[in-house]
């Protein structure tokens, strides 16, 4: 999310309630671009997922009035998009299948349910013999590079598409566990369970990237 | 210790099984390496942006809010 010092959602939002553009446009700027990149997650092409935000924020215009503020606006806007997304996705023939979630508490229906660090790199005690070198000594800044946020995007786009959203929404937008759980109606445990297949794959992508 | 990084890092485990996981930190070169490849894969992953929104996009959008503003939406 860009870091906006400015004012908070909620004050925003009750700006733009009362009429003021200004506040509504910040609103638009800051979430727009992290709305769009979601969006392109479950459509197939970028004019659908500009279709999708554009539906979005009409579906907050015609909610505004009523919002109080409950949930955050940021759930609430992530949840209008996400179900946008989805009914497109189905009328695109590319659906995301959140509707089986809820089956027990892992991500096996991914066909991904195994152990998250090759088993080949712990002896038989457990104990690593292929260990992770440290990347606190990291002379080139490789972590900081361009290429590294390529790295990261890459190995993303390769996740099975629950893990995928998941990840983006929380490391990449910054929104909370709870945001994401509401957004997508997911289990406290299969949000994390996701997120946790999902970091580690993209921690072996930046681990064999370094290492190369 | 690989497999419960998340848990710990979202402070979902409880506080004995969270004692005994920063116990073994404590004593673990190798994995004190991967909780910390971990958090900095977090850190490369926060500073992606997504891209910038079109102009004519952004114009559209908020040409919305005038006709929410005058009752039309």
């Amino acid at each position: 999310m860009p870091s906006t010092p400015a004012a908070d959602d909620q004050s925003l939002v009750e700006r733009a309630q009362a009429g003021d553009e200004e506040a509504y446009a910040i609103l638009v700027r800051r979430y727009s671009p992290a709305l769009m990149r979601l969006a392109r997650m479950y459509v197939p092409t970028a004019a659908l997922a500009e279709d999708v935000v554009q539906e979005t924020w009409v579906a907050v215009l015609r909610g505004l009035e009523r919002f109080e503020g409950r949930s955050s606006f940021k759930t609430w806007l992530f949840r209008i998009l996400v179900n946008r997304a989805k009914t497109r996705g189905v009328r695109e023939h590319r659906s995301i299948p959140f509707a089986s979630l809820g089956r027990g508490g892992d991500a096996g229906e991914d066909g991904d349910d195994g152990p998250t660090v090759d088993p080949e790199r712990f002896g038989r005690d457990g104990a690593w013999t292929s260990a992770p070198r440290s990347w606190e000594d990291d002379p080139e800044e490789a972590l900081n590079s361009k290429e590294a946020r390529r790295i990261v995007l890459e190995a993303i786009d390769t996740l099975p598409d629950r893990q995928k959203v998941v990840i983006t929404m929380r490391d990449l937008d910054g929104l909370s566990s709870e945001e994401v759980r509401n957004a997508l109606d997911l289990s406290e445990t299969n949000q994390r369970v996701l997120l946790h297949r999902a970091r580690a794959k993209v921690r072996t992508a930046l681990e064999d990237w370094i290492d190369q | 210790m690989v497999e419960l990084v998340t848990d710990y890092l979202e402070g979902a485990l409880t506080p004995p099984d969270r004692a005994r996981f920063e116990a073994h930190i404590a004593g673990c070169a190798h994995c004190r390496a991967y909780l910390e490849q971990m958090r900095m894969t977090l850190q490369v992953a926060g500073h992606i942006e997504p891209d910038e929104l079109d102009p004519d996009t952004e114009r559209g959008l908020l040409d919305a809010f005038k006709d929410w503003k005058a009752g039309g939406a």
